[in-house]
């Protein structure tokens, strides 16, 4: 694998929007025609070049491109975002849209993402060393396809409303969410590490949402079924399940109505 | 203004009867003229290229509060799809619900200079004017809806025509509308009590009137006023598995009625997105194709048009006046789902759509929206549409007219289909060899429509006299092209004139053009009990006030009126 190392220089007036950031957009071109790729200020056009030293080499395809991102990227948005394949190693905090619709590959930041990191997510393995900002692998404002696979990996807390319209795929906070988690999810796994404040699972059709920690408020449409023993990706231990949103429609599986699952944990 | 000579190409004119021939086309002052009319004019070499006058949609939802809300909820839709403003071009957004900048220069792009409002909520008339006002190009009037309206109601009740014809003709004025439009007639209404009417001998509840009696009394009075255009109804029970015998008890209305215009129709009765209308069976597992029935129907009556409402599985939003069916079709497929409720007047319904080719029942559709068109005797009397973006969206027309053209694209998408054989066991596309040729797009997209909304002095033809509305596309019909050839020329037409104006140079956008907005003014005697009906019902129950409701001045900045004297 060839690695091209982007450290930037200039910092923008406003913020950086910088899809070309990906291992897709780099594969196959020079250092020069990396340069020249084009970047937005507000509505203005500018070249990748104009904010970051580019070094290295990139690789013949996505697959064979690694890209690690240096210096303070807490004002450049949509690194890795629609990225297939490679890697992108963001050495810095960074702003919104990390990750955003992409379908394959690893995104590793080592620090903290703001708000929208893995909306839309179809595949790959997006991991926050740092703490994750609102709407983590949700939808798209307005559209109906939130995360539909790969893994999502927080090692701090995440802001409010991760997994809003999830379908599948999974996210794993080390830490503790703000409110509304999986909010009309159809699909996919949410574990919490931490503590949970409350509206976990409001208008939740399908998917499991884990908690180990306390959650402030439970959820009126959600109801409690039994306790049962869990041992799911490295979680172990003795759960209550709840079952809901009660309020949403269900399809049922051999007569059986499927809901969304939330497990608290009782004891490790 | 600039006078062209468009030389050589190979000419495709239902109005002139040039069936692919070559022959020169003149323009002068805005309109066609004879070539011995020019002085010096700007010569457009059109060799080895098809000519056409400017495409004519008589369906579209385009403008207005409806097509508003498509745009406002579904940020998606726009997402990756804007283009910054460069040049001339201003900035672009939007896929199934476009801008109204998009939407004229998509339309343009496409060879079309008119396109019709297919459904107008007069109370939200200002919203749709404004929006037509910022589409640039074209030439654009809208459709009042009137089956649901309560003056309607409680005239045709008592058979009143008309009171219900001065309604209609003040109606018209008041909100610079074009056309009656009849969307679900009755079922709108209903779903205010949460109920429809499936059937045109349904009860509407309250009124206690029947579907079959308000599109027949608006036959009645659209011919006793002698519009343009004829009455445009998107009948009752839209949608549903066997809803085929509700479309031709409609289509029945129209029996033994003639047209009484001075412009130039044939029609009374114009059906339109009868794709949606054309299902046999009695659920989604059964559900087929009922075309040629419904052809056999349209092809032995004279006075009916129809446009097609052609499904071309894209994802999509459907916008409808038809409350109750886009509430059925978001218990179907769970997405976001707006209603509305205007008043004394109709109701809507937005919800987006995905047409999916995976999908046994979206392939049948697809497959009995061409075969209207296939099984057309007559092609000034079926319209390519897709009730834009119901459907589909208007950009994909290009395919539709592919489709059509070759059963090799036909093929093609059928073996696209996840359940092939189960389309083809319900349709009766498969066994259909028939191609279409220019001339019979260019009826169905240009003469067609112009005549059947009594605009045939205007769009529709090359003949001396019409607007110098004039589309010219890189494709050479006499030399071999394989079907994705047809698509892109039809996609991006090479020029175009609208009224003498070329707006599209070298297949880019190159003016904002002349826009204007039709409306019909038609005169009718003095008639003090409907006046004092409106100022009654503005008074006990609109929330605005008659001063707060009429369309003028600033909102129709460009009007062209169409007079029609009804007066006795």
């Amino acid at each position: 694998m060839e690695t091209v190392t982007l450290t930037i220089k200039n910092q923008p007036d406003l913020f950086l929007e910088a899809d070309t950031i990906t291992p897709d957009a780099f594969a196959g071109k020079k250092i020069e025609e990396i340069a020249d790729l084009h970047v937005y200020v507000g509505r203005e056009q500018h070249r990748l070049g104009d904010f970051f030293e580019i070094s290295g080499k990139a690789g013949a395809t996505p697959e064979e491109t690694k890209i690690v991102v240096n210096g303070d990227l807490s004002r450049v948005k949509y690194i890795g975002m629609k990225m297939t394949a490679g890697e992108v190693v963001v050495n810095s905090n960074t702003d919104m849209y990390v990750g955003a619709w992409m379908q394959g590959g690893k995104i590793t930041v080592n620090g903290d993402v703001d708000a929208f990191a893995g909306t839309g997510m179809k595949g790959g393995e997006l991991i926050i060393k740092g703490n994750a900002g609102n709407y983590l692998g949700a939808a798209y404002r307005g559209d109906w396809r939130g995360m539909q696979a790969g893994k999502i990996t927080v090692t701090g807390n995440a802001g409010s409303d991760i997994g809003t319209f999830m379908n599948g795929g999974e996210i794993v906070i080390g830490g503790d969410v703000d409110v509304h988690v999986a909010t009309h999810a159809e699909g996919g796994r949410i574990i919490i590490k931490g503590n949970a404040k409350s509206r976990l699972g409001g208008q939740m059709v399908e998917g499991e949402i884990y908690v180990l920690g306390s959650i402030d408020l439970m959820m009126p449409g959600f109801a409690y079924r039994e306790d049962v023993d869990v041992d799911v990706d490295g979680i172990k231990g003795r759960f209550a399940l709840y079952e809901g949103d009660l309020g949403e429609r269900h399809r049922k599986r051999k007569g059986q109505t499927i809901y969304a699952k939330l497990y608290q944990r009782i004891e490790a | 203004m600039a006078e062209y000579l468009i030389k050589n190409g190979f000419v495709f004119d239902p109005v002139l009867g040039i069936k692919g021939d070559k022959a020169d086309i003149a323009i002068k002052d805005g309109k066609i003229v004879e070539t011995t009319a020019l002085g010096s004019p700007k010569v457009i070499d059109a060799a080895g290229k098809t000519v056409m006058a400017g495409g004519v949609d008589i369906h579209a939802h385009v403008a207005g509060p409806k097509v508003n809300i498509g745009r406002n909820f579904r940020p998606e839709d726009k997402l990756f799809g804007y283009k910054a403003r460069s040049g001339i071009e201003r900035m672009q957004g939007g896929f199934s619900v476009p801008t109204t900048i998009r939407t004229g220069y998509n339309y343009a792009r496409m060879g079309y200079t008119t396109v019709m409002e297919a459904a107008m909520p007069p109370l939200y008339a200002r919203h749709t004017h404004e929006e037509m006002r910022d589409t640039p190009i074209l030439d654009q009037g809208a459709y009042p809806v009137f089956g649901n309206n309560w003056f309607v109601l409680e005239y045709l009740k008592n058979h009143e025509i008309e009171n219900a014809a001065a309604y209609i003709a003040w109606l018209l004025r008041a909100t610079k509308g074009y056309a009656v439009k009849v969307v679900n007639p009755g079922g709108t209404e209903a779903w205010g009590w949460g109920l429809n009417c499936e059937n045109v001998h349904d009860p509407v509840p309250y009124f206690d009137i029947t579907p079959a009696q308000i599109v027949k009394g608006l036959i009645e009075a659209n011919e006793h006023l002698g519009l343009p255009h004829s009455m445009h109804v998107h009948a009752n029970n839209l949608g549903n598995p066997g809803n085929y015998t509700t479309t031709l008890d409609t289509f029945k209305l129209s029996e033994g009625i003639k047209p009484n215009s001075k412009f130039g129709r044939d029609q009374v009765m114009h059906h339109t997105h009868v794709q949606f209308h054309s299902y046999g069976g009695d659920s989604w597992v059964n559900v087929e194709s009922k075309a040629k029935e419904i052809m056999d129907y349209v092809n032995s009556h004279e006075n009916i048009t129809i446009d097609m409402g052609q499904v071309t599985l894209d994802e999509t939003t459907t916008m409808t006046a038809d409350g109750p069916f886009e509430h059925h079709l978001t218990e179907l497929n769970h997405l976001k789902w707006a209603n509305a409720d205007v008043e004394l007047e109709t109701g809507s319904g937005v919800v987006p759509y995905v047409y999916s080719p995976n999908i046994k029942v979206c392939a049948i559709q697809w497959a009995i929206g061409l075969e209207l068109a296939l099984f057309a005797k007559d092609p000034m009397r079926i319209f390519i549409t897709t009730d834009h973006p119901n459907a589909g969206p208007f950009i994909r027309y290009p395919r539709v007219i592919k489709w059509l053209m070759s059963t090799e694209a036909r093929e093609q998408q059928f073996d696209a289909f996840k359940h092939k054989d189960k389309v083809i066991e319900a349709t009766n596309l498969a066994g259909i060899d028939r191609e279409l040729n220019l001339y019979e797009i260019a009826q169905m997209t240009r003469a067609g429509p112009a005549k059947a909304l009594g605009l045939a002095h205007m769009y529709g033809g090359l003949a001396p006299g019409l607007e110098a509305d004039v589309a010219i596309y890189d494709f050479n019909p006499n030399e071999p092209y394989a079907p994705d050839d047809i698509e892109t020329a039809f996609l991006n037409a090479e020029h175009l004139f609208k009224t003498g104006v070329q707006v599209v140079r070298d297949h880019n956008i190159a003016s904002n053009g002349n826009k204007r907005t039709l409306w019909v003014n038609a005169k009718v005697d003095e008639n003090p009990q409907v006046m004092r009906d409106v100022k009654e019902k503005f008074l006990r129950y609109y929330t605005v006030t008659l001063n707060n409701y009429e369309v003028t001045g600033h909102y129709l900045p460009n009007p062209y009126v169409i007079e029609v004297d009804a007066t006795e």
